[in-house]
């Protein structure tokens, strides 16, 4: 069974990556990858109050999301949204498993408020005064294609359009060292059952037993390997480069994700 | 929407071990919560506790998933054959062809809590037997579920706090829908751990005493713990005239408030909307109303305006939290079940343990149980972030 869905938008952030023009120079073999350190800009679409609140993982969601909708044209309160991570904010659990391991354990509300797995999902609604419905999922290191299959059935299903949001923020020590995420990595897609003038490109999914593909720069293939949400960049360089073509991306252990990619343009 | 047919189900909360016990307490109106003596907690409150889940092993090939969480589903999975009739889905339909969609909150964080209080002295590292990705990560519960009852299809969990294990519903439908596979697990899995109970306690949300939806007294929640598990298929040739189906799912968002509810109710009133949509129904077909109601001063408040503002003040609704306390993550999939079992058995669950409804709420809240025919019943879960969901079974026949 094959699904599909037209691209209308991308948003990209992560390490050495700040957005998806730059990181299309890098995909498509243009400029080479500098690995740096991801820099998270400030939610301003968060009323002052809520920004002071919010951490990494919701900076991230909100950044990418942002980049997208606007590339899309779309305005974000129209579109249903999926969100997948592979985890919450690191920071955030870290403070409360130490607070909780303390004589007292006192936590601070607003720290227990944004444990939510959905905290990104409910900024982004307050922010954009989206109602729309959301789903916000995790399936570990699977968590992009997890995203990307809910977010097809999703189109396909009720043919409208929809955001979805991919991303994964590290843990501080000593968790850290159970799940080494080195950084912070988003992706984002605006996806619509029928083509328009905004459509980049159409994106048709399949389950399979291939073997998935692997990243030629060592360096983009430590990334993809290193971050769940970054499962996604053998497909990011399909579209990067604006070629028709398949890409098979790593999935749940025994299943993988064929991916078809049509450009538009 | 399609409907999709609720092969079986069960569920195991502080009320009962499967459908025959959870049914008994509800005819009875049994509370399951007690004063909270979980670990070494020092809160004063009330708690609905799974007896038997430390008793609980897990195949020892699946050792590394070992926690509070994963025993509970378990323990969940052996009761009302669950287990036996996800083989038979499995042989029918094919190993690829059957998902896996669990709700938890907080999945076996527990374990986490517990290692950080034995982290080593001099580097600050967690103990070497601490496993992250198959007891803390919220993935875990999903994939102990798809490993254990050896399935190959797609598999994730949705954590959208409260709403979490009713969204599942969603995605099993969507994907059954477009042909990706033929039938799903569905359900939701939360367990006790400090995080939510000093964390609702933070938030002055969780009650001293046992929690009293819709009483004039109310004052929070009583958190709980629950395992529950639906099978959904798509429709087959010929259907049983006994047999449960989805009719509908209705999903929103508030775009209001992280941990406060839209106060009217906006976002609880379109989900329920949507739901009556997608299952081609007016408010009039609804019977029975098992509402989110988890007794804080204002879910209550903001679900009986929503209610009232769809259905008008005569629908009978209650909430069955008073009994089993709120499980999180897998009140909608418990309630999902409890729904089922009003329209399988007649019962009207009376809202125990409130004794004054108050005044106040226009919503038509039944305090005692009652024995009517009921055809179709909708259920509400609501969660932090402002997410919404409501659901809606119906008889076949």
């Amino acid at each position: 069974m094959k699904l599909s869905a037209y691209l209308d938008g991308l948003g990209l952030l992560g390490p050495g990556l700040g957005n998806w023009p730059s990181a299309t120079a890098v995909l498509s073999g243009v400029e080479p990858y500098r690995p740096a350190a991801t820099v998270l800009p400030v939610p301003t679409i968060l009323p002052a109050a809520e920004r002071r609140r919010t951490g990494r993982v919701v900076k991230l969601a909100v950044a990418v999301a942002l980049e997208a909708t606007s590339q899309a044209g779309q305005d974000p309160a129209r579109l249903a949204s999926v969100f997948s991570s592979s985890g919450g904010d690191g920071q955030n659990c870290h403070e409360l498993c130490q607070a909780l391991s303390l004589a007292g354990r006192e936590i601070s509300p607003t720290r227990f408020a944004n444990s939510v797995h959905n905290a990104a999902a409910g900024y982004w609604s307050i922010g954009t005064a989206a109602m729309t419905e959301s789903n916000v999922l995790c399936a570990h290191d699977a968590s992009f294609g997890a995203g990307l299959l809910e977010a097809l059935a999703h189109v396909a299903a009720d043919s409208k359009p929809l955001l979805l949001a991919a991303y994964d923020t590290e843990y501080p020590e000593p968790l850290h060292s159970k799940r080494p995420i080195p950084d912070a990595f988003g992706v984002a897609m605006v996806l619509a059952p029928h083509r328009s003038a905004a459509s980049l490109a159409r994106i048709s999914a399949e389950l399979t037993d291939l073997d998935y593909e692997r990243m030629t720069d060592p360096a983009l293939e430590t990334l993809r390997g290193a971050i769940p949400a970054a499962r996604s960049l053998p497909m990011l360089r399909l579209l990067a480069l604006r070629q028709a073509g398949r890409s098979i991306l790593e999935y749940l252990d025994v299943s993988r994700i064929e991916i078809g990619i049509e450009p538009c343009a | 929407m399609k409907p999709l047919v609720l092969e079986n189900f069960t569920a195991t909360s502080c009320i009962g071990r499967g459908l025959a016990e959870t049914l008994a307490s509800l005819r009875g109106q049994r509370s399951g919560l007690k004063i909270c003596e979980f670990e070494t907690v020092d809160i004063s409150t009330h708690i609905g506790e799974v007896s038997g889940v430390d008793a609980q092993r897990l195949p020892a090939a699946l050792h590394r998933f070992d926690c509070r969480n994963n025993r509970l589903a378990e323990l969940a999975l052996q009761q009302d054959g669950f287990f036996e009739s996800v083989q038979r889905a499995a042989e029918r339909w094919g190993r690829r062809r059957v998902g896996v969609f669990l709700g938890t909150s907080t999945a076996g964080i527990l374990q986490t809590e517990l290692a950080y209080r034995e982290r080593d002295p001099v580097t600050g590292a967690l103990p070497a037997s601490f496993e992250y990705g198959s007891t803390h990560n919220s993935f875990s519960v999903a994939d102990y579920v798809r490993q254990r009852c050896r399935l190959e299809g797609p598999a994730a969990v949705v954590s959208s706090a409260c709403a979490s294990s009713a969204k599942v519903f969603g995605s099993a439908r969507r994907m059954i829908e477009v042909g990706l596979i033929d039938a799903a697990v569905v359900g939701g899995v939360d367990s006790l751990c400090l995080t939510t109970l000093y964390g609702f306690h933070s938030l002055q949300l969780s009650s001293s005493a046992p929690c009293r939806p819709f009483d004039v007294a109310r004052d929070g929640i009583s958190i709980g713990e629950a395992a529950a598990f639906g099978l959904l298929e798509r429709m087959p040739d010929g259907l049983d005239s006994g047999s449960v189906l989805l009719l509908g799912v209705g999903e929103s968002n508030d775009a209001y408030h992280m941990s406060a509810p839209h106060p009217e109710g906006r976002g609880a009133r379109i989900a329920m909307q949507a739901a009556l949509a997608a299952a081609g129904l007016e408010p009039g077909d609804i019977d029975y109303i098992n509402l989110h109601g988890t007794g804080t001063p204002s879910n209550d408040r903001s679900e009986s305006q929503a209610v009232t503002s769809v259905f008008g003040p005569t629908t009978p609704c209650s909430s069955t939290k008073g009994a089993t306390g709120h499980t999180l993550g897998a009140a909608g999939a418990l309630e999902a079940v409890i729904s089922v079992l009003a329209i399988r058995h007649g019962l009207m669950p009376g809202g125990a343990p409130t004794t004054q409804i108050d005044p106040t709420l226009t919503a038509h809240y039944i305090k005692e149980s009652r024995s009517a025919p009921i055809a179709r019943v909708l259920s509400n879960s609501f969660g932090f972030g402002g997410t919404n969901c409501s659901l809606i079974f119906g008889r076949a026949g």
